[in-house]
């Protein structure tokens, strides 16, 4: 066997003895549950749009429920036992927005609701807003110029 | 007592461990280590109002234990030192505040058990103090939101994660008593080789290991074969493969006697705790719960206890750091 | 009754594969990468806006409906498409307003059910 004395052959002796994640079962996992918040989300938005609301209120009422539903989730313990089975399947869709906003406001509530709860809340959802809205504004910003 | 070779300490008058006493929580109840800790918490929260004040009250009673176990009172510890990973060791600081024993704050990540036996035996040895008590804690609920994400965040955790050990190991170090004695202690250099990777601890913390067993050997002019067991810390299943590998190349064969106390702590089938057990508490625990035993029963005479510790936390990460690693060597018999 | 009636299973169908695939791309992200699911749900969100911006992203949302709307890309697409129509009435200053207007009713319910999840619910170890 040969020495390690470069941290490029102890990066390379790492690799080899570091089990990889079980990709196509992370995936099948991810694909299935994904797919399945995404119908019901449509089943809603259909069930919304048959009773004639408008499409935009629609879509909201679709964000608001499936966000409701993960919220509960989170707090009774249950999503993120979803989250480990599903990975990218439950954190992707809008469901993950909100349980990484739920999971510290629960979390951070021994440190007081101000600092605690209000402050912490965004820590993991804070730079999707940032670089959301802000991308948003830079598009808005191009389509005026044009 | 003096120094040997680069950075080994041999002593004259080998401290005793009088006594040791460990404090576990609800999953390491369930692994295979479990009839050997002297307590198992049925959840982690322990009746406090937060994971602090739980880790707080664990490493209060394990010292309160090791003292009634030693039938000693605390009048007679003359110091103690005591870590944990939690910023400032916050632990360690509440859960000792009401002890009245002069209290000394030690970190090295979870290389802080040895690190404390270190410093303790030489106190001993030094005639500085006659009974000292070194106790470390961690539990996995504090670290997780610490050092990665809240609990209730759907994550999924790669193979080669570790699991903070929940839980406290404290021992009595005392110049009289009829052993195990600790007769030599390496104290590690710290061994950066750039791993950057927070989900791959065992792999930044081995060379750190395998720099302070080759010293150890070098500097005693001791072979592996000496000990009946070599016992690292919390390198896990990924570390301990690393570490076992890079010896032989390096021309020292540990593969029959070495083991980890992370891969000891928890059934990585049946619990899926991924790489192993991790944190101040694992060897603390392992060692206080089982290897202490074991050498009071003589079922094994030599064995040398490496703690490994990761020297990193999140704002380093966030900054893109490397993860630093550090080993204390500590030579126990019977 | 006359709800279930009305269901087109197609579109069912064209949204759990869009819907799937999407995530299967955040799988591999990471599995693949070192990134954190902060880091994931952040490329979405901006991919998705700068799609939206272009108008492409919308076609996936004519085809798959709620399996394009609902994935983050989604969420960042309505900020642009906000943004933009925001625009097209009353300038440039739209581009401030519409983003999170299109995308408020979301955001709000999830800083309201937090906050109220606080309230009642207590840290609890994952069981693995």
């Amino acid at each position: 066997m040969e020495q390690i004395n470069t941290q490029k052959q102890y990066d390379k002796l790492v690799k080899e003895k570091s089990p990889n994640s079980p990709i196509l079962k992370d995936c099948f996992n991810a694909f299935w549950v994904g797919g399945l918040i995404c119908t019901i989300g449509q089943i809603i938005l259909d069930f919304c749009l048959f009773n004639g609301m408008e499409q935009s209120l629609a879509s909201t009422v679709v964000s608001i429920s499936l966000i409701a539903i993960s919220a509960f989730l989170t707090s009774i313990n249950v999503f993120n036992r979803i989250g480990k089975f599903a990975g990218a399947g439950s954190l992707v869709p809008i469901t993950g927005f909100a349980n990484s906003i739920v999971s510290p406001a629960i979390e951070y509530k021994s440190e007081g609701y101000v600092m605690g709860v209000g402050g912490k809340m965004f820590t993991v959802a804070g730079p999707v807003l940032v670089f959301g809205i802000s991308t948003s504004i830079i598009v808005g910003i191009i389509a005026s110029i044009f | 007592m003096q120094k040997i070779g680069k950075q080994t300490i041999c002593f004259d008058n080998p401290p005793s461990i009088l006594e040791a006493a460990s404090i576990v929580g609800p999953k390491e109840a369930d692994g295979p280590m479990a009839s050997y800790f002297d307590k198992c918490l049925e959840d982690e929260f322990w009746g406090e109002k937060s994971w602090e004040k739980a880790e707080s009250k664990i490493i209060k009673e394990t010292v309160n234990l090791v003292v009634s176990k030693s039938n000693l009172s605390t009048n007679d510890i003359d110091y103690v030192f005591a870590g944990d990973l939690l910023n400032q060791c916050i632990s360690s600081d509440f859960g000792l505040r009401d002890s009245n024993i002069p209290y000394f704050g030690v970190f090295g990540a979870c290389s802080t058990f040895t690190e404390s036996m270190c410093l303790g035996s030489v106190f001993v040895e030094a005639n500085a103090a006659k009974n000292v008590i070194c106790a470390t804690s961690s539990h996995f609920c504090s670290a997780e939101k610490q050092f990665r994400f809240p609990l209730e965040l759907g994550t999924q955790r790669p193979p080669t994660a570790q699991w903070t050990v929940t839980g406290s190991g404290a021992v009595i170090l005392s110049s009289k008593g009829n052993g195990p004695y600790i007769t030599n202690i390496t104290p590690g250099k710290i061994v950066d080789m750039g791993i950057k990777d927070a989900n791959n601890m065992g792999a930044a913390m081995a060379p750190a290991a395998l720099d302070t067993l080759i010293t150890h050997f070098q500097d005693t002019g001791r072979k592996p074969s000496y000990y009946d067991a070599i016992i690292t810390g919390d390198l896990g299943h990924v570390g301990k493969e690393i570490l076992s590998e890079m010896a032989q190349s390096k021309g020292y064969n540990i593969n029959s006697n070495y083991n980890d106390c992370g891969v000891l702590m928890f059934d990585k089938e049946k619990q899926d705790t991924h790489a192993g057990g991790s944190g101040c508490a694992c060897i603390a625990t392992v060692f206080s719960g089982y290897f202490f035993k074991q050498l009071k029963d003589k079922k094994i005479k030599r064995i040398l206890l490496i703690a490994t510790g990761a020297l990193m936390n999140s704002t380093s990460m966030q900054q893109g750091e490397s993860i630093p690693g550090i080993a204390h060597a500590v030579s126990i018999e019977m | 009754m006359e709800f279930i009636q009305s269901i087109d299973w197609l579109q069912l169908l064209r949204c759990f594969i869009i819907g799937g695939v999407i995530c299967i791309i955040g799988q591999i992200l990471l599995d693949k990468t070192k990134l954190t699911p902060a880091r994931i749900l952040v490329i979405f969100v901006t991919t998705g806006a700068i799609l939206g911006g272009l108008g492409i992203y919308q076609y996936l949302i004519d085809f798959a409906g709620a399996g394009a709307t609902v994935p983050l890309t989604g969420f960042g697409a309505n900020l642009a498409k906000g943004a933009i129509e925001s625009v097209k009435e009353i300038g440039l200053l739209g581009a401030f307003i519409g983003g999170v207007k299109a995308s408020s009713g979301g955001i709000a319910a999830a800083i309201f059910f937090g906050y109220i999840a606080s309230l009642i619910a207590k840290p609890k170890i994952k069981k693995q």
